[in-house]
């Protein structure tokens, strides 16, 4: 007697967000990607649409930054400057750029202004052809003067801009509105922030395919199944209908899982049975994005390249057709 | 529960005899549908109603458990397509193979000697699969036995030979092994293996069709379900139907733990592979890789999954000394929820400069939750802090304490005579405040 294969009847999608935009679109990207867009559970092909695989972004800073000795290897002839970073990553196979303008951080020496940051914007977006997401230093009134100037230089690209908090959004959103550009909305692993901030950005007249967000991923081992449960709740919720939950997901899988002594620690300071930090520390990154794309994760933030190419392997895998 | 109360009361006698002790076989029906009754109170119900019923009343996925003594391993009895709808009770068993033609006993002392430690957990592989790969039967035997010699994991052992099964199980019943497996061939003499000495025994089917065939006329109950998919994405559409099934439409033949293996040749893309199918409801997962790397990051998100999201693990509260410590060391506090208390651990121990860390009994809350709880806060803190041990165990009172929670600090120092100093906000400041503020 043939098994009677038991389906999932969902009424609601997740949105499909477009990153970049090419020449024939008003900006000058080599090519555009898409986010999001499934009407199923992941990796379910058999009940539902999976029109885009997960996406990676690599994440560049426009300042040198203090990562493990590990990266050396891959960045050091190029993390001091970010367009030499951008054309690297983009070389190594990154679908979309992610910069993080730590160097505006108003709390250092020197912080970047506005107009630097601007500069460095628009210097990354002449010398790469992939899609760019752009975060700015993480204080509130700095945020919001470097997104603004950021969105201005970056006029008909269509990059995203973040991070809109529930605290502090409007400014980044009427930014992000103003260029046509995306918002990324970060809400902290609380699934009714999330609702509740995708909901005043929409208010603002943010359109839904120009929402992206981040729920805040913890590392592997360090809270990692928090983020997983929102995320298969909020995917859930947009499965069933609820539209202010079903917007692509952006999972920070590389800061996070580098903050684990467990990827970092040489092996003179390691734990027991936990061996080299080499291979240790990209398997630390890759395993905590494998985990989160199980949950729904649409669009994944590394670090390390060889993390990357193990988690574009598994995602081939993951996304071959299982019709019954 | 399975059944409505209507649905029972058409497997009952109905003669209303009272002997269960309920006027009528209506009432008796929807007590027993409500949990309120249990059917051997009546003496008059049929076999094939008993069966219904067990059927009905028993959970979605059985229990089936393998090993023995300090080793045993509980499968299947899930009730959750996802953990945050309650909880996954029994976390997924990771077996590593051995073939019977290769070195048995050096490979089983390799498996014994993973055991990796982190955040105050401890992780060692679950079992040892036993692979028939030489195709003879004494083979098997022998590397069987030579493999419970040299380990008291739970035992997995892999043949479809009958014959070469029953050889091997023999000599090992007292184990409890996994016998893997009965297929529609040979499927008879397996289960006569199994029942024999009460072992788990896989079944294995082509397909999903073939595996609910199998489970349904084995006659036996002790089972785990290989579907047969052996691709990825296949198998965990496989994994997510047998369970789905088992708990949405109480699917009996789908009501069994599940098996999968992993096919990845590079060990970093096994231990991947691995991943996705314990996030995806398998009940053990076979692999083939010993790389460190592979199973501790394994092993640490079995741990994260199969965390009950309604209990936030805690440590012990109390005082922790990182390093060598001496009276004049600094003196931090936080909560005693394990992820605080293991970053800021982390934290504080980079700084290679030896300090004491209070694990302070919230419950397992944060630091911001525990103190919007009242559990983390200067009335709580001062009065303990006044009379605590570490008054004896350095000759300064100076207590650092989350940045976060700086309003603390006036009611401390008043209720415990300490000065509170206001650390960083975030764990990951603590290096620089202990350069800055500590002269690490």
């Amino acid at each position: 007697m043939p098994v009677e294969i038991l389906k999932e009847k969902f009424t609601g999608t997740v949105q499909e967000v477009v990153l970049g935009a090419t020449k024939e679109e008003g900006g000058t990207r080599a090519k555009t990607v898409k986010l999001g867009g499934s009407s199923t559970l992941p990796f379910l092909q058999y009940e539902g649409d999976i029109p885009n695989r997960p996406a990676i972004a690599f994440e560049i800073w426009d300042i040198e930054p203090d990562w493990n000795e590990a990266f050396n290897e891959s960045y050091g002839d190029v993390w001091k400057d970010p367009v030499a970073w951008a054309k690297k990553v983009e070389e190594l196979g990154a679908d979309i750029i992610y910069l993080k303008l730590k160097g505006a951080d108003p709390e250092l020496d020197n912080p970047k202004s506005p107009d630097d940051c601007a500069k460095i914007v628009k210097a990354v977006l002449e010398n790469t052809g992939a899609p760019l997401m752009v975060e700015g230093p993480g204080h509130p009134e700095a945020d919001n003067d470097v997104l603004q100037a950021v969105g201005e230089a970056a006029a008909g690209e269509n990059i995203a801009l973040g991070l809109a908090e529930k605290d502090n959004y409007r400014s980044i959103a009427a930014a992000a509105m103003m260029g046509k550009h995306c918002v990324i909305g970060r809400s902290p692993v609380d699934i009714n922030i999330l609702k509740q901030l995708n909901i005043m950005i929409t208010e603002m007249g943010i359109a839904p395919n120009k929402i992206i967000n981040d729920p805040m991923s913890s590392g592997l081992g360090y809270g990692i199944e928090y983020s997983y449960s929102i995320m298969e709740r909020a995917r859930w919720g947009a499965l069933i209908g609820d539209k202010m939950m079903a917007f692509p997901v952006i999972c920070v899988a590389g800061a996070e899982a580098w903050r684990a002594k467990e990827a970092n620690a040489p092996l003179e300071d390691a734990g027991p049975g936990w061996g080299e930090q080499k291979p240790r520390g990209i398997m630390w990154e890759a395993m905590t994005a494998a985990a989160l794309i199980q949950a729904g994760g649409d669009l994944i933030l590394m670090r390390h390249p060889e993390a990357v190419k193990l988690l574009n392997k598994h995602i081939d895998d993951l996304m071959k057709p299982n019709l019954y | 529960m399975g059944l409505t109360g209507l649905a029972i009361f058409k497997l009952l006698p109905k003669t209303n005899c009272k002997e269960c002790g309920v006027p009528t076989c209506m009432a008796f029906a929807m007590a027993l549908a409500s949990g309120k009754a249990t059917l051997d109170q009546c003496p008059y119900v049929s076999d094939e109603a008993k069966e219904a019923l067990d059927s009905a009343t028993a959970p979605p996925i059985k229990l089936v458990k393998a090993g023995a003594g300090d080793n045993v391993l509980e499968m299947g009895d899930e009730q959750v397509m996802f953990r945050h709808d309650k909880t996954f009770y029994h976390p997924t068993g990771i077996f590593i193979e051995v073939a019977d033609n290769a070195d048995v006993a050096a490979k089983v002392d390799e498996i014994n000697g993973l055991a990796f430690e982190r955040v105050g957990q401890k992780y060692v592989v679950d079992g040892v699969a036993v692979v028939n790969a030489s195709g003879n039967a004494d083979t098997f035997k022998d590397a069987v036995a030579a493999a419970a010699g040299k380990t008291d994991k739970v035992l997995l052992l892999v043949s479809e030979d009958a014959a070469a099964m029953e050889a091997a199980a023999a000599g090992v019943a007292d184990r409890k092994p996994i016998l893997y497996a009965a297929n529609a061939d040979n499927y008879e003499k397996m289960v006569e293996v199994a029942k024999k000495i009460g072992a788990p025994l896989v079944v294995k089917g082509k397909n999903l069709d073939d595996v609910a065939d199998l489970a349904g006329k084995v006659g036996y109950k002790e089972l785990i379900l290989d579907s047969g998919e052996r691709e990825t994405s296949k198998v965990i559409a496989d994994l997510t139907q047998i369970r789905r099934q088992a708990i949405k439409k109480r699917f009996r033949p789908f009501g069994y733990p599940t098996i999968a293996f992993t096919t990845e040749e590079d060990p970093y893309l096994e231990a991947m592979q691995a991943q996705a199918y314990v996030a995806k409801y398998a009940s053990i997962v076979v692999m083939k890789t010993t790389e460190l790397a592979s199973l501790l990051t394994l092993f640490s998100w079995r741990s994260n999954l199969f965390t009950d999201p309604q209990k936030p693990i805690a440590v012990e509260p109390g005082i922790y000394a990182i390093g060598d410590v001496t009276p004049d060391s600094p003196v931090y506090i936080t909560t005693n929820f394990s992820l605080t208390f293991y970053t800021v651990q982390t934290e504080v121990e980079s700084t290679r400069l030896p300090s004491y860390l209070i694990a302070f009994e919230t419950e397992g809350l944060s630091v911001l939750t525990a103190w919007a709880g009242g559990k983390f806060i200067g009335e709580e803190i001062g009065p303990w802090l006044k009379d605590a041990d570490i008054n004896e165990k350095v000759s300064h009172k100076q207590l650092i304490i989350p940045g976060g929670v700086a309003a603390i600090k006036g009611k401390i120092e008043e209720l415990s005579g300490w000065e509170v100093i206001v650390g960083p906000r975030e764990a990951n400041g603590i290096s620089s405040f202990a350069k800055l503020k500590l002269g690490a």
